[in-house]
């Protein structure tokens, strides 16, 4: 545990100065060259060790100190513990160019290994290379007696990935038979304990037998990783190792060397018919090395596979038979890319073993990469998995949503896998109400992968409802929530929030009116009409504090503005037209989490906006929602966000240069329902009910009323006697209780503003309703038809004006 | 392959004082590369590398307070576990997310973390991984650190005993390599590592 003590001496580490730490140098110096490395020795490279991880800064250790702890790394006396300190300080120093290791000596695999480590460190290509030239060499030699080679075979697969170009390509053949043989040909009989004592320990000890499967039974074929027994030989130790390393190895030394694993697909099928037709006919024995490699990699995951079907003895060994089926499917993909004649036999095993775990819960977690498997590779064999994915997408998330980390692979599945989906990108697409109750239940680390996957989610026909859901994301997380505490058993572990209780929700559940609209929540797949789920969102209030809906409510945001960025790539004029009415309409009926409504309002004000901009021509088609929108109190609540949105909207789109259908009518209309409001909002005294009207409504009301008025000039005088009141009345003291002094200023020199434009109704015009070339910046630079001439013209002339007028 | 792994701090959630610590990180090989036209000193990409690790553990650290918060499990004690009773490491909150290219790490890593009390064990892996496997090895790692650190002793100080670290990552994640060990391999591994470090 982090005590004061520990954080004292972590402080002490990072602040000692140069002279100590020399003098403590040369201490170190002086323990690591008595003969006999004791105690204090490695007291004092923990401490050094301390030293130099503990700050994040360089600390310059002196040379002859690092010399001598590179000469005892690779002495062969050295005790283990020292070994590994002297190494790791000298790890944690990289990169440095001090370095001078001479390791052509060094005979013990185990010091190799960790001269090896310190080597990598160094991010230096050609060490890298030099390191997998040694390592090999040593791999290569054949010495039954000699020094172990399992701390080698992890060196050799770091080394396959920092720099795949390192071995030759006889190097690399040579390295494929020795692993052919360590996978294939283990021993089948247990290994000999180890006896420390010598001449006077108990003579023949018994004889091991063969070893065992995970549930006990006598292995019936070759040794895997799934094998026990009570002691391991040499070889089935580098069994393991070999199967460890044995994708990236495969992926790094396959055909085409390293690079992206999905290239060159089509042209392997082309160069394949030759190995299909050796494949058959040869022995196996007579393959190239390579190809003999593939082929007892294909024999162990199909053993694994065998063997993970048996019930383990031990906990731990039955979630090794999980990550071993992963990694036999991983594997499997890898072999079947480099080389589609085993596609065959591939198919029929995977197909039985998505048949027999689909019934199983705890392995949920495999189906992914069978999944992922049949997606690359279905194509090419015209195999129809439709049931693997419908399987997939339909009951997997409403079962396991609740698990963070299956959460994450089906994600990043769905996300990695994007490319290859094809013509079943329809399935993926239909069940995003199924995806969102990953996110709904885990936000913080799946919003940026759902930001990176909404893009590919979202077309034209799931638009309307896809947000509808986003909105409602919180709403989901609580229902969810909500449907856990009643269906899950009461003796397993609460997976929902156990802060809260909410006797009041479950009791409501039952209810049938509600039932329905819970049951549209948490549907599974895209059902094409959206419902009002309001009743819900009164009903689901009490979860509205609960931390998990919380953090869900912080992620909607950030989604919104991915999703509008997505839509109005591909938005055509009447899905933006759908989705403006479809943000007015929600803006006052979303899920009350404590700030989500103003988080919310941001963006929509904001996107209506945007999406205006995209089609301006839906504020005269939408006129009648638009007007029903300004007139009814609801936009006045919150934070007025959307409604000034609105209103600015009205302001610059109701024109006849956006849309030939707008009528003066139209305009007058909206004057009136404007006026109205602008009206009522500098009526109305704040209340508990109505906070203090923001000042930006009532400057986006006047604005868009001289808008509209420059385009409908009879309307004018009204204008120009409104913003005569409206400045007396900021002017007043009255309306200093309402609005700040800086508001109340703001308000007041708007109103000027309009009032002066107005005074010359075609300068109006020009200003307030710019033609469409307004954005090409020929229209500021020539002097005739030049924006800013025109303003300064203006108030040039209404400044002589004003000199002529008393007061 | 693992690319770092760390053990840091982790504070309750709402914290307010107190950092969070990286009380031990190790990497596996560098990440190195090639098109960097700028010129690299040693220096600089130590101070990157251990500040990258440092971002990693504060992400790791708020991704785990987040889940607390919303599993509503309230602030405990942490301190107050007695060392007798063992951990249930098979209920200890874990999670995974992903890193984007450059942030902090040069190329795109996944992040596996599992959380005991208030230390915080962190593996950095490539980008496409075996998680299970990850995971599972994670599991074990911090079984073999809590029983031989005696990390749940309070005042036990496992900062200057960095060797048995070492030991435990040397044999159970070599070089960074996961490893398919079945219970019978760990328990061999265990023996050897006990036999080289009596306690």
């Amino acid at each position: 545990m982090f005590t004061a003590a520990a954080e004292s001496l972590l402080r002490q580490a990072r602040e000692i100065q140069a002279e100590e730490l020399k003098k403590f140098c040369s201490r170190v110096c002086q323990l690591l060259q008595e003969e006999d490395l004791g105690p204090d020795a490695l007291d004092a490279l923990r401490r050094l060790f301390l030293i130099v991880s503990a700050t994040k800064y360089n600390r310059r250790l002196e040379k002859t100190c690092v010399d001598l702890l590179q000469t005892t790394l690779c002495s062969p006396s050295c005790p283990e513990p020292l070994q590994l300190l002297c190494a790791a300080v000298l790890r944690e120093m990289s990169p440095s160019d001090s370095l001078s290791l001479s390791w052509e000596h060094v005979q013990n695999t185990w010091q190799l290994g960790l001269l090896a480590s310190v080597l990598l460190a160094q991010g230096d290509q050609k060490l890298v290379r030099s390191v997998g030239q040694r390592v090999l060499k040593v791999l290569e030699s054949r010495q039954p007696e000699g020094p172990s080679l399992r701390h080698l075979l992890p060196v050799m697969s770091k080394v396959a990935s920092l720099a795949p170009d390192t071995l030759h390509e006889d190097q690399t053949n040579t390295l494929n038979k020795r692993l052919v043989d360590w996978l294939r040909y283990a021993s089948i009989q247990q290994g000999v304990a180890h006896s420390s004592g010598g001449f006077f320990s108990m003579p023949r000890a018994r004889q091991p037998g063969p070893v065992t499967e995970v549930d006990g039974a006598v292995a019936t074929d070759f040794f895997t990783v799934l094998s026990t027994g009570q002691h391991f030989t040499e070889d089935q130790w580098l069994n393991v190792q070999a199967f460890s390393m044995l994708r990236t190895w495969l992926l790094h030394s396959g055909p085409g060397g390293p690079g992206t694993p999905d290239a060159d697909d089509k042209s392997e099928l082309e160069g394949s018919t030759l190995s299909v037709l050796s494949a058959a006919s040869t022995a196996s024995h007579l393959l190239p090395p390579q190809e003999r490699l593939r082929e007892k990699a294909f024999e162990y995951c199909q053993r694994l596979i065998e063997q993970s079907n048996r019930r383990a003895l031990r906990k731990a060994d039955s979630d090794l038979q999980k990550a071993c089926l992963v990694e036999a499917v991983l594997v499997l993909d890898v072999l079947c890319r480099q080389d589609p004649s085993f596609l065959y036999r591939t198919l029929s095993c995977l197909r039985a073993l998505h048949a027999r775990l689909c019934g199983d819960p705890a392995c949920v977690r495999a189906l992914l990469p069978i999944a992922r498997f049949f997606l690359t590779h279905g194509e090419a064999t015209a195999v129809g998995a439709e049931a693997i994915y419908q399987h997939l997408f339909t009951r997997l998330p409403s079962e396991h949503f609740h698990s963070p980390m299956l959460a994450f692979e089906f994600i990043q599945f769905c996300r990695d896998s994007l490319p290859l989906f094809g013509r079943n990108l329809g399935i993926l697409r239909m069940s995003f109400p199924n995806l969102f109750k990953f996110l709904a239940w885990n936000s913080p680390p799946l919003t940026s992968e759902f930001v990176a996957l909404l893009p590919a989610l979202l077309d034209a026909g799931t638009a309307v409802e896809t947000l509808h859901l986003l909105l409602d994301l919180p709403c989901l997380t609580a229902a969810l929530d909500l449907h856990l505490r009643s269906s899950q058993a009461a003796s397993e572990r609460p997976l929902w929030d156990v802060s809260l209780r909410t006797p009041g929700c479950l009791e409501a559940l039952r209810d049938p009116q509600f039932q329905g609209l819970f049951q549209h929540l948490l549907r599974a797949k895209a059902s094409g009409t959206p419902e009002r789920l309001a009743p819900l969102h009164q009903l689901l209030q009490p979860l509205a504090s609960c931390a998990r809906v919380a953090q869900c409510a912080e992620a909607v945001p950030t989604l919104l503005q991915a999703f509008f960025s997505a839509v109005t790539q591909f938005a055509d004029g009447a899905l933006a037209s759908q989705l403006a009415l479809l943000l007015l309409e929600r803006s006052d009926s979303l899920y009350q989490v404590p700030g989500y409504e103003a988080r919310v309002h941001r963006v929509l004000s904001a996107q209506f906006l945007a999406l205006c901009k995209l089609h301006p021509s839906l504020v005269v088609e939408r006129a009648k929602e638009l007007l029903e929108f300004v007139g009814s109190a609801g936009g006045l609540r919150g934070s007025g966000r959307v409604l000034t949105s609105v209103v600015w909207a009205i302001g610059e789109y109701l024109s006849v240069s956006w849309d030939r259908r707008c009528t003066v009518e139209q305009i007058n209309k909206f004057f009136e329902a404007l006026e109205a409001l602008l009206f009522e909002v500098t009526q109305l005294r704040p209340s508990v009910t109505l906070p203090k009207c923001p000042p930006q409504i009532i400057t986006a009301l006047m604005t868009t009323l001289t808008k509209l008025a420059s385009r409908s000039q009879d309307l004018i005088p009204r204008v120009s006697l409104f913003l005569s009141k409206m400045r007396t009345l900021a002017q007043s003291t009255a309306a200093s209780s309402v609005h700040s002094e800086e508001d109340a200023g703001a308000i007041c020199t708007r109103a000027t503003e309009l009032l002066n434009l107005l005074k010359m109704p075609s300068v109006a015009q020009f200003v307030l309703t710019p033609s469409g070339e307004v954005s090409e910046p020929r229209y500021h630079r020539d002097a005739n038809t030049a924006l800013p001439l025109a303003l300064r013209t203006v108030s040039r002339l209404v400044e002589r004006e004003a000199g002529l007028l008393p007061g | 392959m693992v690319y770092a792994f760390l053990i840091h701090t982790l504070r309750a959630p709402k914290a307010e004082e107190g950092l969070c610590r990286v009380l031990y990180s190790c990497f596996f090989g560098a990440e190195n590369s090639p098109y960097d036209p700028r010129p690299r000193g040693p220096e600089r990409d130590r101070l990157l590398r251990k500040e990258q690790i440092l971002a990693t553990a504060r992400q790791v650290e708020s991704m785990w307070q987040l889940q607390q918060q919303a599993c509503g499990r309230p602030a405990m004690d942490l301190q107050s576990q007695s060392s007798d009773e063992p951990v249930p490491l098979q209920e200890a909150p874990c999670g995974a997310f992903r890193l984007a290219a450059g942030d902090p790490f040069q190329e795109p890593r996944t992040v596996v973390w599992l959380a005991v009390l208030s230390l915080g064990f962190t593996l950095v892996l490539d980008a496409h991984e075996n998680l299970l496997l990850a995971e599972g090895t994670l599991r074990l790692l911090a079984r073999l650190l809590l029983d031989h650190l005696r990390l749940l002793v309070p005042g036990a100080n496992f900062l200057l005993r960095a060797d048995r670290i070492e030991g435990i990552l040397a044999r159970f994640l070599p070089h960074g390599q996961l490893l398919f060990l079945n219970d019978q391999f760990v328990q061999g591994l265990e023996k050897e590592f006990s036999a080289a470090w009596p306690r």
